[in-house]
Order: C-alpha cells, then sequence, then structure tokens
C-alpha cells in the first residue's frame, strides 16, 4: 500500500499529511512534486492544504490546470482514493474531480478554529471509521471555504449520499450559528461521482494526535487505509 | 492581426460577495451613500487572430477554461483593434 501526497509551489501542509500517514498510522508514503508524473504505484493520492500559486485567480484555479491534475483525475477515473484538503479541495473542485466550488467566506477573512463536523455518511472509503450522525472535532483555517453549487446539484449530492460533513454545533444541531464560513446547507466535505473523491475543507491531519488535541481526523486516513487493505 | 480584448468576470446575479459588502460598509464609513456595489475582475489580453470573431472565439475558451468558474461567475467580452 502506497500513498502519495502531491506538492505543489506553496502547498504547505505537505509535511503534516505526510508525516500523519508515514509516521503516525504506518503507511508508506511519497512526496511528489507536480512537476513529477504520478505513475500507477499508488493508492491514494492526497492534495494538501497551501496557498498554491498564491491563490492567484481563485484558490486551487492555476494548479488544476497543471498536468499532474490530468494524472490525478485518471487515477480518480480508474477507481483509486484522492483526497483533497483544503486548498487541495478547492484545487480538486475547480479540476472537476466534485461539483461545486469553495469561494470566499460570508465574511471576507481568513478564519483559524476548531469547529465541529457532523457526518453525513458512513458508506464511503474516507468515513467507515466513523458513524453517521456522529460529531467529530476538527480544525479549519481558510478564507475561501464557503461550499457553493447550484440547487440542481445540491439535490443530487444530497439524493447520492454525496456529502460527507457538515458542519454543526456541540450537540450534531446544523444551525446558521454553526456555519464558520457561509457553506450552503453547512456543507465542507463531499465525495465525488464514484464516492473514491472526497474534497473537504476541515484539516483532518491537524487532528490525528492525541498532542494536538483531537484524534477525529484520524480515522478519516484509517478509513482510507481499511478500504485499501480490503482491496475494494 | 493584434486585437485587444477586454474580459470582464463577474459573480453572476444574486451571488454572495462578501468583498464587495465590506468595501461598501468602509464607503459608507467615509460618509459615502452608495445604492449598490458589485467587484469584478478586468483582464486585458492582447491576442492575434486573423478576425475580431476568431480573437473573440479565443477569449471566450479562455473564459470558459480558466478565468471563469461557471459556478459562480458570468463574463463578459470586448474585442477592440
Amino acid at each position: 500500500m502506497r500513498f502519495a501526497v502531491v506538492q505543489f509551489g506553496g502547498s504547505n501542509c505537505d509535511r503534516d499529511v505526510h508525516h500523519v500517514l508515514e509516521s503516525v498510522c504506518g503507511v508508506d508514503t511519497d512526496l511528489v512534486w507536480y512537476k513529477e508524473r504520478l505513475g500507477d504505484r499508488y493508492d491514494a493520492v492526497v492534495i494538501p492544504g497551501g496557498f498554491s500559486y498564491g491563490d492567484y485567480l481563485r484558490a486551487g484555479a492555476i494548479a488544476a490546470r497543471t498536468p499532474i491534475m490530468a494524472d490525478i483525475i485518471g487515477h480518480a477515473g480508474a477507481g483509486g482514493l484522492v483526497l483533497g484538503i483544503c486548498n487541495g479541495a478547492q484545487i480538486g473542485a475547480e479540476s472537476g474531480l466534485v461539483e461545486g466550488t469553495f469561494t470566499m467566506n460570508r465574511a471576507p477573512k481568513f478564519i483559524c478554529e476548531w469547529v465541529y463536523l457532523r457526518v453525513e455518511t458512513a458508506d464511503s472509503p474516507f468515513t467507515s471509521a466513523y458513524r453517521k450522525g456522529e460529531v467529530i472535532r476538527i480544525p479549519i483555517a481558510h478564507k475561501e471555504g464557503r461550499f457553493v453549487t447550484s440547487p440542481e446539484n445540491l439535490e443530487r449530492l444530497e439524493r447520492d449520499g454525496r456529502i460527507a460533513f457538515r458542519f454543526c454545533d456541540e450537540q450534531g444541531s446544523v444551525t446558521e450559528e454553526s456555519n464558520p464560513n457561509g457553506s450552503l446547507g453547512n456543507i465542507t466535505g463531499i465525495l465525488g461521482k464514484g464516492q473514491n473523491v472526497l474534497m473537504m475543507m476541515p484539516h483532518p491531519e491537524r487532528a490525528s494526535e492525541n498532542v494536538l488535541g483531537s484524534l477525529d481526523g484520524k480515522r478519516l486516513f484509517d478509513s482510507m487505509i481499511a478500504y485499501i487493505a480490503r482491496g475494494e | 492581426m493584434k486585437f485587444e480584448v477586454q474580459i470582464t468576470i463577474a459573480l453572476k446575479e444574486g451571488m454572495l460577495d462578501p468583498e464587495a459588502r465590506a468595501i461598501q460598509h468602509a464607503l459608507n464609513n467615509l460618509g459615502f451613500a452608495t445604492e449598490g456595489l458589485k467587484t469584478a475582475n478586468v483582464y486585458c489580453i492582447t491576442v492575434n487572430a486573423p478576425t475580431a470573431d476568431e480573437a473573440r472565439t479565443r477569449a471566450t475558451e479562455m473564459c470558459e477554461r480558466l478565468l471563469a468558474n461557471p459556478v459562480i461567475h458570468d463574463y463578459c467580452i470586448e474585442v477592440a483593434q
């Protein structure tokens, strides 16, 4: 089993994800520079957070048009796992891996804080270690994280069970007050059509060790590892 | 032939524009009463194309493939020689 963490100029959570996968979860993980090709030796690809290309044009827009993204889209098309975190989610949305976009927060400022998320489905390769409806605690750190999509697509996402996480309060109620960035329907994690792609704004790698204050994020990586180990 | 293409990318009607709201608020603080405010990005691009129509076609492709995000943006293209 081997994971790839793709590094763009401006990625800054690449080493955190690499550390969690390799040292905490014990999975072989390579850092792959975006000018390299991905090849077919990876079971899962993580697009980490950061500020690729300085967020020029729109967050994630330039990185989404680099050649390695064609490799990542191909990997996803072949059923491989792709996880985009924060800037990685913006890149994934810009490249069409999921439908919708992450744009300027309701209040146009950078938000860095711990939030509660409600797990909306446990039937995905990324969330099988959670219970549906479980409340987890994971931090966010972004300025362009407000999820937007068309009403028709929102209906499709809900119908197909492709909403992974919603912002909620400590009790699990999805409320306006618990929505830090104004995301549509409090949504902050969405799955691709085949459920093998997840794009999420919160940072699971920052909640994967006791010393960080939460282990809730580690179970996302554990879910991916279990899925790959099952050989599905 | 060289054409000067001006592309304006703006949020679709009804989309929340947090920057515009903040700017309008600041103008208000300075005593400028405003009825409305929208933000947009303008790209001025020089292209070599055989005709103005061809220059417009290329600009449209640029919008569709990179400059605009169809989920949230509308765009407007003006071509001048």
